[in-house]
């Protein structure tokens, strides 16, 4: 799934800063590790830019086959309650 | 079927709350009074209770005690609320103002978000199974990452549904986080100890379930801009060690330079100094030679025997002269020991008496006695002698 694709790029580009700023690296491992960063931080942008909004209604017919279908906000007086 | 007529006055109806409705099922206290106009006897109450809802707080309060003992509700069932989530499933009803708000939280705060509905009724009979059910479907998806599962806010009985057991399992089962959101804040349900995260309204639980997007954004800028910066610093350091660096290759360059130089000079001065040595060297050598040459003896022998007949005639006149004057003082001397020799008064008539076998020399007639043997020696030959006679013993 997209999210855990997101959160474990977040998550990893967090440590990455974290590992920068302690500024114990040597300069080519410092290198190697901000191009991932750099890397990192361009995927998640492309995560969060390429997320579209979407809502959908999942409904079962009547022969209790689940489907999913589009929400339209004047689709709450065609839904029964019951 | 007998009954009696039960009569509740204002100042008693104010005090109860909840509304009476018909229908409903109480229990009552009171006293028991004649209705005078009919001749009827009838119940005037002071206390009344909803026999029902009675019934339901009892029913909750043992479920929930069951399920407490299964497990159901420990902490360590409780599953992570994903931080980012792609996709998020809401259980509840189309036509609530639950829904509405839910949506409108989500879209304002993560606008990327991709909501999934599974409508249900959320009151009434029926409207446990809908929930479980819309749960299990929700889990069947592999699409969702948390899912909210509530209503508004209502009576003790609206809320019900979220006490059922079917509800409880079915979020207990759910291998999605789940995030309760029933009623109003005071308002708790079973399904609220079960779920993953209970939030106290449909609002805050959308809240609760995304991040602000802007906020990520800015997040994602703010680490882009740290890392950056860390790297500007870092590059700049190592510049500035690397132009340390060369800075003093520089250094080394003069002081090589500077020690070449010394260098040349050491070895001028060790070469001029070497030079005047074996000058001073050379001039004490010649010197040497010189001297040498002025003490050859063969130069000296010749010399020397330039000098030996000079000191041969000097020699001879003077052991002439030395021999003249011993010559001299040995014929003085023997003169003189000529004198004193007893010889010398011997010739002149005397003679010395000496004792045999003794050899003394008499110079008294009372040494010897009579028969004395003696011997005389004269000038010239010697006499045996013996005593035969002292006559005198006195001096001459």
């Amino acid at each position: 799934m997209a999210a855990v694709k997101f959160e474990t790029a977040m998550a990893r580009l967090e440590a990455i800063v974290g590992e920068l700023e302690k500024s114990d690296l040597p300069l080519d491992e410092s290198l190697k590790i901000f191009e991932e960063g750099i890397r990192l931080s361009k995927s998640c942008l492309k995560i969060l830019e390429e997320a579209e909004h979407k809502v959908e209604v999942l409904v079962q017919d009547k022969n209790g086959k689940k489907r999913i279908h589009a929400y339209s906000s004047g689709e709450e007086s065609d839904e029964p309650s019951a | 079927m007998s009954q009696i007529r039960a009569v509740l006055f204002r100042s008693s109806a104010n005090r109860l709350r909840f509304a009476l409705q018909e229908g409903l099922h109480v229990i009552v206290r009171g006293r028991l009074s004649v209705y005078e106009p009919r001749g009827e006897y009838q119940i005037v109450l002071d206390m009344m209770e909803p026999k029902g809802i009675g019934a339901l707080q009892l029913a909750f309060e043992q479920l929930k005690e069951r399920l407490a003992a299964e497990g159901l509700f420990d902490q360590d069932r409780k599953k992570a609320i994903p931080p980012f989530p792609r996709t998020v499933g809401v259980v509840t009803s189309l036509t609530g103002a639950a829904i509405r708000d839910i949506l409108a939280v989500l879209r304002r705060r993560w606008p990327i978000v991709h909501i999934v509905i599974a409508p249900v009724q959320v009151q009434g009979e029926g409207a446990g199974r809908q929930i479980a059910e819309a749960l299990t479907a929700l889990n069947g998806l592999d699409l969702v990452d948390v899912v909210i599962v509530g209503r508004g806010g209502g009576s003790l009985e609206d809320l019900w549904s979220f006490n059922e057991e079917i509800v409880v399992r079915a979020i207990a089962a759910s291998h999605i986080p789940v995030v309760s959101a029933v009623g109003h804040e005071i308002d708790i349900t079973l399904a609220d100890f079960v779920a993953d995260l209970r939030a106290p309204t449909p609002s805050a639980a959308a809240e609760a379930v995304v991040p602000v997007l802007a906020d990520i954004v800015e997040r994602l800028r703010e680490l882009r801009v740290r890392m950056e910066q860390v790297m500007l610093r870092h590059c700049a350091s190592e510049r500035r060690r690397a132009d340390a660096g060369v800075l003093g290759l520089k250094d080394v360059r003069f002081r090589l330079q500077e020690a070449a130089q010394q260098t040349d000079d050491l070895m001028d001065c060790l070469c001029k100094m070497t030079q005047r040595l074996l000058r001073v060297r050379c001039e004490q050598v010649h010197e040497l030679q010189r001297n040498l040459s002025s003490l050859n003896p063969i130069l000296v022998i010749k010399q020397g025997l330039v000098r030996i007949p000079h000191l041969s005639k000097r020699l001879e006149g003077r052991m002439c002269v030395a021999m003249e004057h011993h010559r001299h003082r040995v014929r003085a001397t023997l003169a003189q020991l000529n004198t004193l020799s007893p010889l010398a008064v011997l010739g002149r008539g005397y003679s010395i008496l000496q004792t045999v076998p003794a050899g003394q020399i008499l110079h008294r007639a009372g040494d010897v006695e009579t028969g004395q043997e003696l011997e005389a020696q004269l000038a010239r030959g010697r006499l045996s002698c013996v005593v035969t006679r002292v006559l005198d013993d006195s001096p001459v």
